[in-house]
């Protein structure tokens, strides 16, 4: 099973002292989170993707590339990646580049963008939102793995004769996760492909994620691509730690109350019951992570939101530490020692290269019968 | 005798509040019509005052708590809704709103709904025809000809068996023959794909 981080991103101000990073400063910070993500064992690094204040990820493979370029085993990945907004085209080329260059530690997660006024600045239209999502992957899909497109569709310049350089590393596509919180037609479009599928999970009710994720995995085996507990599934989660759980509480109730995006709403109580944020001891969050199993099935990467609302990078390299020597040892072996041995890892460069050679050596080895014949 | 549900939605804030008792009296006579059209109609009440600070959450969060989800759900599952309101500045109160915001947009579809509201005095009383009917004509529910305000007035010794008690049974009467006439209602499912991935890959 894979354990990573993914952040949004943010620039937000610290409600305790009113102090606001600069853009500089959040991204060199954003940058030692992930060689620290590293350092600890962690495996993934996951970055979202705005183009609008208060966040500055306007250009994910820039930032994931420099981050590369500093690490050896860390996977990189998006959280989420624009398929609504962005070209296609440049999606294909932008993240074949940064496979190359990340030796294949590369894969990323689709969404849509929920934030209306960005989609004209793009030429788009929210309301097109479920349609521009399912073209522009059919479009991404091909351009990965056909050397030479023809394609014509609704929303983009038709393409004649077009090969997207650099072709992915080693002829193997980055994997692909489809992100969604509530939309059917997404759960769909990953089972379509045999894609891997992420369910936000934060901000958010567990029946949601229980809805969705069963639903992608019955239509995951209804399009042939294994058994229903084989489909790859992942999961956010969103943990604030302390070794005393009060401390923990105390010290993050004022970002609670105060985040962009659920702040002055509800309790702190009310929504860790509601949702997977635990805000405790490490052993409540390896408690509470393990129970995500129970109504997702075994799963194969988890992901946590630890550094939004103005958090200050000290504190979420105290997060980084916690969950490397104490949690995520533990869940990595409690989570083994669980899952079925026909339950498949997370698909990687080296798993998804050994099946390609592999299924080219069988049908090397059925031709060579054919002619033997 | 055919089983069916009423869901009665009173957005009351005092106790005892006139809303809610106009709402039980609607309810009341709903229940005697339908009983009498062969329906028996099991009813619900929802005081949304109970759920204040939780449909404030929702909309900042974007999603019930639970004990508001099983609200949302029993009144998108009803078979017909009575939905009264004290009247607040000519129209119906934030309360009352906000349930309506947080509902869903399809769980009203076709649904039967008798709106009634109160207030001090019979000014307020066409509130009902400017601002509850279009807002429940939006939301594509079958709102019942008749609606009932009920003011002070209406609620003095003298006016026990007046025109406010004729009111009541013609517009429980409407609402009970929509109720009798359908069949039973089915809870929009949100998580329920509605599409072929085929026809959205071909843009359909």
């Amino acid at each position: 099973m894979q354990f990573g981080i993914f952040t949004v991103s943010d620039i937000t101000t610290d409600p305790t002292n009113g102090s606001t990073p600069t853009e500089g400063e959040r991204i060199k910070a954003v940058v030692t989170i992930a060689k620290k993500a590293e350092e600890v064992g962690l495996d993934v690094f996951a970055l979202g993707e705005h183009h609008n204040p208060p966040f500055f990820s306007s250009s994910p493979t820039t930032t994931l590339a420099y981050i590369a370029a500093q690490t050896t085993t860390l996977r990189l990945s998006t959280a989420t990646t624009l398929i609504t907004t962005n070209d296609p085209v440049k999606i294909a080329e932008d993240y074949a580049m940064l496979q190359h260059l990340a030796d294949g530690r590369v894969d990323l997660m689709l969404g849509r963008g929920n934030t209306g006024p960005v989609y004209p600045w793009f030429g788009q239209d929210i309301r097109n939102g479920i349609a521009l999502a399912i073209e522009n992957y059919a479009l991404l899909h091909r351009l990965w793995r056909e050397d030479v497109v023809d394609w014509q569709g609704r929303f983009r310049t038709p393409l004649q004769g077009f090969t997207s350089t650099p072709r992915p590393l080693d002829g193997i596509p980055p994997f692909v996760w489809h992100g969604s919180i509530r939309s059917p037609e997404i759960a769909e479009q990953a089972a379509y492909y045999g894609d891997g599928f992420f369910a936000n999970h934060i901000f958010w009710p567990a029946e949601h994620t229980r809805r969705m994720v069963g639903l992608y995995r019955q239509r995951f085996e209804h399009y042939g691509h294994g058994s229903a507990d084989q489909a790859i599934v992942g999961l956010g989660g969103q943990v604030f730690m302390r070794r005393n759980s009060q401390d923990a509480v105390r010290e993050f109730r004022p970002y609670f109350d105060n985040a962009p995006v659920y702040g002055h709403g509800p309790s702190l109580e009310e929504f860790t019951s509601q949702t997977p944020l635990t805000v405790g001891s490490p052993q409540q969050v390896i408690d509470r992570t393990l129970g995500f199993r129970e109504y997702v099935g075994d799963y194969q990467r988890q992901l946590f939101l630890i550094d939004h609302a103005g958090l200050p990078l000290k504190a979420v390299l105290e997060q980084l530490d916690l969950l490397g020597e104490e949690v995520v040892p533990v869940l990595r072996k409690e989570f083994d020692a669980l899952r079925p041995a026909h339950v498949p890892e997370a698909p990687t460069h080296a798993s998804l290269k050994a099946a390609a050679e592999k299924k080219v050596a069988a049908e090397k080895k059925a031709a060579a019968g054919e002619d033997a014949r | 005798m055919k089983e069916r549900t009423l869901a009665v939605v009173s957005a009351g804030l005092s106790q005892p509040s006139s809303t809610r008792l106009l709402a039980d009296q609607l309810a009341a006579a709903t229940r005697e019509e339908a009983d009498r059209l062969g329906v028996r109609l099991d009813t619900r009440v929802v005081e949304l005052r109970d759920h204040a600070h939780d449909l404030t959450n929702h909309l900042l969060t974007g999603f019930p708590s639970e004990p508001l989800g099983q609200v949302i759900e029993s009144v998108a599952a009803a078979d017909a809704l009575i939905a009264v309101t004290p009247i607040f500045n000519a129209s119906y109160s934030g309360l009352f709103k906000t349930f309506f915001d947080v509902l869903g947009d399809a769980a009203l579809v076709d649904k039967p709904v008798l709106i009634g509201a109160t207030g001090g005095t019979a000014r307020h009383s066409l509130a009902l025809e400017h601002a509850l009917r279009p807002m429940f004509a939006y939301l594509r529910a079958v709102v019942v000809p008749t609606s009932v305000f009920a003011a002070t007035d209406d609620w003095g010794a003298a006016a026990a068996e007046g025109p406010l008690r004729n009111r009541i049974r013609r517009a429980a009467g409407e609402l009970a023959v929509q109720v009798s006439l359908r069949e039973p209602a089915v809870a929009p499912d949100p998580f329920a794909l509605s599409t072929s991935f085929e026809d959205l890959l071909s843009g359909d």
